[in-house]
């Protein structure tokens, strides 16, 4: 895929998105939204795993803080929504500093160890401590007021929901696009590859693989922010560990190796659930198979077999 | 310490559970020589390079750069304050192309590791550090290619153009020429000692090819089980019985005497 058909094909991609609620049934605009939704938190998960070369089993905590936040702020402070998504931002950032100063003191399987303990003390927090987070009922009942610039839309409308969701995930996209490619970037593709060599370049390690564990919770935290007026509830399932291997699968599903694999995985998978749950029960077990295939078969995800599917002049090298 | 030594090494031990690696090294490095530390497999060179390069924790001693006491520190301060290494064994980043490699480093030294918002492809003044460091080491014609995929001699080479891109005063060498081409090798010795005459650099080289050892070594440490046997200058060395008969063997001694 050489830069000019790359581009041509994420412009009609775009556009197809743009003016999916006029062509497509209404069901889908709802389907597009989780879609798009779950991209970005699979690809904030990436920036740790298939860019920093860590495993993080605990990327629900953000997601879940995000969305709570939101929640919570537009119940009680009926705030427009961009402020509740910064605050979201925020407090996923921060909850992914504190977290990720622990874990990333860790290499390999005790990293993923530790922030699977700490994404289940979040969860524990969360459905424990009822006067604040109402239990395992979560924070519902609020509505959506303004989007807040003086932009007037009607957010209680599916369609424009789905808008306003469709611009944050290009722009967080494209901010977090910016950032693989960039030398901070190219030092995070350098410590997975090998993080002794980095060292001895002069840099410390930590530091970056904290620092993009703290960008990636920030992103996952604006991710539940966009989730919670989605479902019009924050629950704790949205930080349950269940929640996030979503992010690992949808990643391995897509292809970790290329900045679209998790947005492309997040869209198989959504839509293999849509359509095989309205076939029968055994979702999961067709998810399993999916899987193992994947993993025994296609390394590369969906997106890295096609790509090395290709004609070899159309390939190109990633940032 | 006169302002000529760089390197100021003093009862230098590291045990590994009751395994002496290295016991009561002292060493002063002179800025500006060349200095060849070589002994049998074993002698404790590289773990000896670990402790020099933060890899490793001393037992116990002490290891002063320019004045400043670097003893335990971790390994990005210790290249941060001018000391680089390369490996034994190649150490690289395998997926990404030559050029990138460099490029890393030199990132690094420029500190424009933090850069978040630019375009790594399009750094200027980044890839104009690497490509003349390629060029150096006439890896020029290598650099878009995959670091993995080039041949074992030139992954040599680019680990020693990353070494140089951090743009260090003393350089540590871990075998700099093990399982090169002759002509790589000659390369190797040719660029060693042009820099150590221009460019000022102090160079630790550990080696088993006595030839090159010979070529470019000012003083040549001997190291056995750990310990210091000898540090003199080459012919001195070379003279030694001691050295010859009982630590590097009749082969070692008669390539010493071939080189």
């Amino acid at each position: 895929m050489n830069t000019l058909t790359g581009r041509t094909g994420l412009a009609i991609l775009l556009a197809a998105l743009i003016a999916l609620p006029w062509i497509a049934p209404f069901f889908y605009i709802f389907i597009a939204t989780q879609i798009l939704i779950l991209g970005l938190l699979a690809a904030s998960f990436n920036l740790i795993f298939g860019y920093t070369g860590m495993l993080s089993f605990g990327h629900a905590a953000f997601y879940g803080i995000g969305a709570y936040a939101t929640a919570m702020l537009l119940q009680s402070l009926h705030w427009p929504l961009l402020a509740c998504l910064l605050v979201s931002f925020l407090a996923g950032t921060i909850l992914a500093l504190i977290i990720g100063f622990f874990c990333v003191r860790l290499d390999q399987v005790y990293f993923a160890m530790l922030t699977l303990a700490f994404g289940m003390m979040v969860f524990g927090v969360v459905h424990q401590w009822r006067s604040v987070t109402n239990g395992s009922d979560g924070i519902s009942g609020f509505t959506v007021g303004s989007l807040g610039l003086g932009i007037k839309v009607t957010l209680g409308n599916p369609a424009v929901y789905y808008h306003v969701v469709l611009a944050i995930v290009v722009i967080a996209g494209l901010v977090l696009y910016r950032i693989c490619g960039s030398s901070f970037g190219m030092i995070l593709r350098a410590i997975r590859q090998n993080p002794e060599r980095v060292a001895f370049c002069g840099l410390n390690v930590r530091r970056y693989r904290l620092a993009a564990f703290t960008i990636a919770g920030g992103f996952a935290g604006l991710a539940g922010g966009l989730m919670a007026p989605f479902l019009r509830i924050a629950s704790p399932e949205l930080a349950h560990w269940s929640m996030s291997a979503e992010p690992v699968l949808m990643t391995i599903l897509g292809g970790s190796g290329y900045f679209l694999g998790p947005f492309l995985g997040a869209g198989i998978f959504v839509l293999l659930e849509t359509w095989i749950t309205s076939l029968t029960q055994a979702w999961m077990l067709f998810l399993g198979i999916i899987l193992a295939l994947m993993v025994m078969f296609f390394r590369g995800g969906v997106l890295g077999t096609l790509i090395s599917a290709l004609p070899t002049r159309h390939r190109r090298a990633e940032p | 310490m006169t302002s000529d030594c760089i390197l100021r090494v003093q009862g230098l031990n590291k045990h590994f559970g009751g395994v002496k690696a290295v016991t009561g090294i002292d060493l002063d490095v002179r800025t500006g020589e060349t200095l060849a530390i070589i002994g049998p497999n074993g002698a404790g060179k590289t773990t000896f390079y670990n402790l020099l390069s933060g890899r490793l924790v001393p037992s116990s001693g002490s290891i002063q750069f320019k004045g400043r006491d670097i003893t335990g520190l971790p390994p990005h301060v210790i290249s941060r304050l001018g000391i680089s290494r390369s490996f034994q064994i190649n150490n690289i980043f395998t997926e990404m192309t030559v050029r990138e490699n460099v490029e890393v480093a030199v990132t690094a030294q420029r500190r424009e590791s933090w850069r978040w918002a630019n375009r790594a492809a399009v750094n200027a003044a980044v890839q104009e550090d690497a490509d003349a460091l390629l060029a150096e080491l006439s890896l020029a014609h290598l650099s878009e290619r995959v670091a993995g995929t080039i041949s074992y001699g030139d992954k040599r080479l680019v680990e020693i153009a990353m070494v140089l891109a951090t743009r260090p005063e003393l350089v540590l060498l871990d075998e700099p020429t093990a399982g090169m081409t002759p002509d790589e090798t000659g390369r190797v010795v040719e660029l060693v000692r042009t820099l150590a005459r221009t460019d000022h650099y102090t160079f630790l080289v550990t080696e088993h090819d006595m030839r090159v050892v010979f070529d470019l070594a000012d003083r040549i440490l001997v190291m056995h089980h750990g310990s210091r046997l000898i540090l003199d200058a080459p012919a001195a060395v070379r003279a030694d019985p001691e050295v010859r008969r009982a630590y590097l063997g009749d082969e070692a001694a008669d390539m010493m005497e071939a080189a």
